[in-house]
């Protein structure tokens, strides 16, 4: 239940802007893989385009090829809504719909898309997503109350199992934890880990020391100047990138030493 | 030696210099008294009682301040005087119209009948026995009361989805393309329509597509939706706006499509302000009278079909009653209904308004651990 990612040559604009260029990278199925770099940088915009979030921008678009198990997401006649189905994404910010109860914001997937599903089935669902997100015994005796009542920590979790919920091939995961205390961002952690045994996960993160934690791979983006286009400047094994890069500019942001 | 320096009873320092709490109250109750000494001088009324006393609150209490507590303080009781007038002046019509409408309007209201039976077969005859025999005041405003509402309901009916679908566009759509850039200009035009003359494009279009002559509640729901398709797209267009992206990017990552996340995201998170923007839109054309005029007549029987015949409705009611008495001789029975239709008008806005309010509070996202 899980596919790799590859891309070719990717540029992403916004309008005229060239924000990346020229990505070339494999993302391994069954692994973490962590994306960090300065601020600015394209990181998150990068990971936008996995899942062709990044086209919800008016003006924004993509040159080149990324292909999920050697189907390109951007080839002519892909349905968008198809591809985010099978690449779920968490947010920045915990985004729980506040319209609706724990447990319709796990079954979102399922209920906005109008699939059928009895309350059996429906119920096997929640337990099994909130368990994936290990929520589950925090909640499980107020399945009916709002989402927005949890704690960000919580509700990030939440946003975690209601992607999982739809049971995708890979999660995308944009600064999952730039909200959270240390303690939930444990709780997030210990939860990628087990993630990676069924999905593909790929995490944006501003915290080098997290990256070197949870992640099997790193890549590192930079920024040559405002105005320049963000590149992909090395990828490569976590251990490597954190003790022996290749690049000086890896080395130097790495080890705190840069700007 | 010491006994002088121990102070029995010191004020805080960070206290000193401050008017006592009771301050305003003492000023008030001097420039009333004052007040109405002034004005026994030169012949008593309430209004310039009130002003007077007002001026000389004001002077009294910043003059004060400022001889005690310095200038910063006193300009800061100033600007208070001037707020606090200012609220009083713009609630004060505002009271004397609800004032004067209940004094005038309760023995309408309270009249037995007057909410349950119509203005058919109610002649001069009948005024002129009530005026000269005391005989009971006949007539009521049922048949305005049944015209209001089902006009109303048919422009809510009309209004409701051209605006709320126009509003979707314009927020979800529209992306500041030239297409919706001239329908912000247009429904900007459109609010600033003189009623009359929604009414009399209504009446005209009628009158081309039926036939001449043609009025009938129908087409005052149609005028009246004129006037209020801009208000709901204006306020629909807000509340879709503070939608916050983060909801319709979340549903987009769950593979739900736009119009899916529209109609069960967006929609139902700014349902609250939608609706209650919809019941101050209807509070808004409820007492339009002129478009109503032209396109709807009036009628002195009930008439429950708004696309037959001539109909009734409370403006238009009050309106004919006092320019038209229904004994000219005897206009005071006739001015009793005007006046207690006026009263059951202002309640309806009312009831319209607290709606609004139940309504903001029912759809609001619930809250609570």
């Amino acid at each position: 239940m899980s596919k790799r990612i590859d891309v070719k040559d990717l540029n992403v604009y916004y309008g005229k802007f060239l924000a990346v260029a020229d990505v070339n990278i494999n993302i391994e199925a069954k692994s973490v893989t962590a994306f960090i770099g300065p601020s600015g940088c394209g990181k998150s915009t990068f990971l936008r385009t996995l899942n062709r979030m990044h086209e919800v921008i008016p003006g924004a678009r993509v040159e080149g090829e990324v292909l999920l198990d050697g189907d390109n997401l951007y080839g002519p006649g892909v349905d968008p809504v198809t591809v985010r189905s099978q690449i779920g994404m968490v947010f920045q910010r915990p985004n729980p719909f506040p319209t609706m109860s724990i447990r319709d914001n796990v079954l979102a997937g399922v209920k906005l898309n109008n699939q059928k599903m009895s309350k059996g089935e429906a119920d096997v669902l929640v337990e099994r997503s909130l368990q994936g997100a290990n929520l589950w015994n925090e909640v499980k005796d107020r399945l009916a109350k709002p989402g927005s009542g949890l704690s960000g920590g919580q509700q990030q979790r939440l946003c975690i199992a209601r992607a999982i919920a739809v049971e995708p091939q890979v999660i995308l995961m944009d600064e999952p934890c730039s909200a959270l205390d240390p303690i939930s961002t444990l709780a997030i952690e210990d939860l990628i880990n087990e993630l990676k045994d069924q999905y593909t996960v790929v995490i944006v993160t501003h915290n080098m020391q997290q990256a070197a934690r949870v992640s099997n791979k790193t890549a590192f983006f930079n920024i040559a100047g405002t105005g320049k286009p963000g590149r992909l400047i090395e990828y490569g094994d976590t251990h490597t990138m954190f003790s022996n890069p290749t690049q000086k500019a890896t080395e130097d942001y790495v080890s705190g030493r840069f700007g | 030696m010491t006994a002088t320096l121990t102070p029995v009873k010191k004020r805080s320092a960070l206290t000193k210099g401050q008017l006592p709490k009771s301050a305003p109250y003492l000023v008030l109750g001097i420039a009333l008294v004052l007040g109405a000494a002034i004005l026994a001088l030169i012949g008593f009324n309430a209004l310039g009682w009130g002003l007077v006393s007002a001026i000389i609150f004001a002077i009294g209490l910043v003059g004060w301040s400022a001889a005690v507590e310095g200038s910063r303080r006193a300009k800061d009781k100033l600007a208070t005087c001037l707020v606090v007038g200012a609220f009083l002046v713009a609630l004060l019509p505002l009271f004397s119209v609800i004032w004067t409408v209940l004094v005038n309007g309760l023995p309408g209201l309270l009249d037995p009948g007057f909410l349950t039976t119509s203005m058919n077969g109610v002649t001069g005859s009948f005024d002129n026995k009530s005026v000269e025999e005391g005989a009971p005041v006949l007539g009521g405003i049922f048949h305005a009361l049944i015209g209001t509402l089902l006009i109303t309901v048919l422009a809510t009916i009309i209004s409701v989805p051209v605006g709320l679908l126009t509003a979707v566009y314009l927020v979800e759509y529209g992306n500041d393309r030239p297409l919706a850039r001239a329908i912000t200009f247009f429904v900007d035009v459109m609010t600033g329509i003189p009623s009359i003359v929604a009414g009399l494009f209504a009446a005209a279009f009628f009158f081309a597509v039926v036939g001449p002559g043609t009025k009938t509640g129908a087409v005052a729901a149609v005028a009246l939706s004129v006037l209020m398709i801009p208000v709901v797209v204006r306020s629909s267009e807000e509340m879709l706006k503070i939608v916050p992206n983060e909801l319709r990017e979340a549903a987009y990552a769950l593979g739900v499509r736009k119009w899916r996340t529209i109609l069960k995201v967006v929609i139902p998170t700014a349902i609250s302000g939608i609706a209650s923007g919809v019941t101050l839109a209807i509070a808004r054309v409820i007492g339009e009278t002129a478009p109503i005029l032209v396109t709807a007549g009036f009628a002195t029987s009930i008439n429950y079909n708004v696309f037959g015949g001539w109909m009734a409705s409370l403006p238009t009611f009050i309106y004919t009653q006092i320019l038209n008495p229904t004994s000219p001789s005897n206009p005071d029975p006739s001015s009793q209904r005007a006046w207690g239709a006026a009263l059951v008008l202002i309640i309806l806005v009312m009831v319209l308004n607290l709606g609004a309010r139940l309504i903001a509070r029912m759809f609001a996202p619930k809250t609570g651990r």
